[in-house]
């Protein structure tokens, strides 16, 4: 399949991309992994005239701590998240779900500010970043500025990000040394969107839950934080019937698709499975 | 679309092409290099039968521009032997533990697994399996390509052993 012609532009620099996509509107994309972009242009799905290629940006590379905050460039790979020691001792969600993603060939490649970007509904990090109460610093044609992960996605692959915007980096609150942490995702093989997945974060205080937050992946338009469910938790100690009530709260949210990965019906109670057995793993780690 | 001239090293080769931005890596290769070992299978980035090593890494040849690897270190199937013919451990372990039937995912396998063994020169089963999980066999042969690239682990740890005993 061959992609439809377009311009190579390869800026070295943040402010040079912005200028490049600003002027050049509609017409033109931003490149990270391309993962996502390039089969989209093989199917002709999409078919821009010109590519921004941001993988000449240094600024846009690297994993380091900032204050409370880990801070992620936004082209850091997924591979780069796995084999990140920062990210294994501070955030190891992240490495358990890079693990998830795709296969070990698209991990080299693919970056956190893509995957998170893009907007699609089955991407990993959306929900995981959400669940984070991550925080995305975008940079547009002579402004910077930030947007919250829990505020950022509007609906099917339409974000809060503005023409001639990038993602320049993932911010991203360390939730401390004793939290509890799961992803779960149900995939039907390697390489799959999941089916449902379910990302928690808690603390416990004496066993019972201090602080909760719950992220859903591919059961909606969007990536979704499921606040009520977390808030059912707290205080409980994470108890048959409290999880019980949880997951029928956070069941309550979605709104899947009926797809090859199955019905609507089958792939809530789904996403309510990954919940029950992603905080039972996060309950475990909690120290 | 204007051509753009490009320039990288391949399998230890200076190489140079002018390509529209819109070629595909994997078509570089092939028609403008004749290099087919990489293979096209699937063409939309599932089956790995395209992989090559671009500067260390693992990659899809289908799903990256040649533009994109301007400047870039390439290593193809074709560039493993040694100068005189004297295959690779990998490939020799391939041959030795019939890890193919037609062959057809053989080269993505095997530069897979090149990347693998550089990166944990021994691994167990479970992570061979998990590191060519981007490759897919359709002749259910993944048996005796786990047992090639252990056989090919072996051997090289053991060379290593051995130029470190010596």
């Amino acid at each position: 399949m061959i992609p439809g012609a377009f311009a190579y532009h390869r800026p070295s620099s943040v402010a040079e991309a912005v200028t490049l996509l600003s002027e050049l509107g509609e017409d033109a994309r931003p490149l990270a992994g391309g993962h996502s972009l390039i089969p989209m242009m093989k199917l002709r799905i999409a078919s821009p005239e010109h590519l921004v290629d941001l993988a000449g940006i240094n600024d846009l590379k690297g994993i380091r701590a900032e204050g409370n905050d880990i801070v992620i460039g936004a082209m850091t790979t997924q591979h780069e998240l796995i084999g990140s020691d920062l990210l294994s001792s501070l955030l190891p969600i992240i490495r358990e779900t890079s693990l998830l993603v795709s296969d070990p060939q698209v991990r080299y490649v693919g970056t956190l500010g893509g995957n998170v970007a893009n907007g699609d509904p089955g991407n990993d990090m959306p929900a995981v970043m959400m669940c984070l109460g991550a925080t995305y610093r975008v940079a547009g044609p002579g402004s910077e500025r930030r947007i919250a992960a829990r505020e950022f996605y509007q609906g099917a692959y339409f974000t809060s990000l503005e023409p001639g915007e990038i993602i320049t980096a993932i911010h991203i609150p360390v939730p401390g040394p004793h939290h509890g942490y799961a992803y779960e995702k149900l995939k039907r093989k390697v390489g799959d969107y999941a089916t449902a997945a379910a990302a928690v974060i808690l603390t416990l205080d004496q066993g019972r839950v201090a602080s909760c937050s719950i992220g859903l992946t591919n059961v909606s338009e969007t990536p979704l934080w499921a606040q009520a469910a977390a808030n059912i938790l707290i205080g409980s100690t994470l108890d048959a019937a409290s999880v019980k009530q949880a997951v029928a709260a956070a069941e309550a949210i979605t709104s899947p698709a009926s797809d090859n990965r199955g019905p609507a019906q089958y792939r809530t109670k789904m996403a309510g499975v990954m919940l029950t057995r992603a905080l039972a793993r996060a309950k475990e780690r909690a120290t | 679309m204007a051509k753009v001239q490009i320039t990288m090293n391949v399998n230890g080769k200076a190489v140079e092409g002018s390509v529209e931005p819109r070629l595909l890596l994997i078509h570089f290769l092939r028609e403008q290099l004749s290099l087919t070992g990489p293979h096209i299978g699937c063409d939309t980035s599932h089956c790995g039968a395209c992989t090559v090593d671009l500067d260390g890494k693992s990659v899809k040849a289908c799903t990256v521009f040649a533009v994109q690897a301007q400047g870039a270190n390439i290593l193809t199937v074709e560039g493993l032997a040694a100068p005189d013919g004297t295959l690779h451990a990998l490939q020799e372990g391939f041959r030795e533990m019939h890890g193919l039937q037609c062959g057809f995912c053989t080269p993505g396998m095997i530069i897979r697994a090149y990347r693998l063994l550089q990166e944990n020169p021994r691994p167990s089963e479970a992570e061979i399996r998990l590191g060519i999980s981007g490759n897919l066999c359709r002749c259910t042969g993944y048996q005796n390509i786990v047992k090639a690239i252990q056989f090919a682990a072996a051997k090289l740890s053991g060379a290593a052993l051995q130029e470190a005993a010596e």
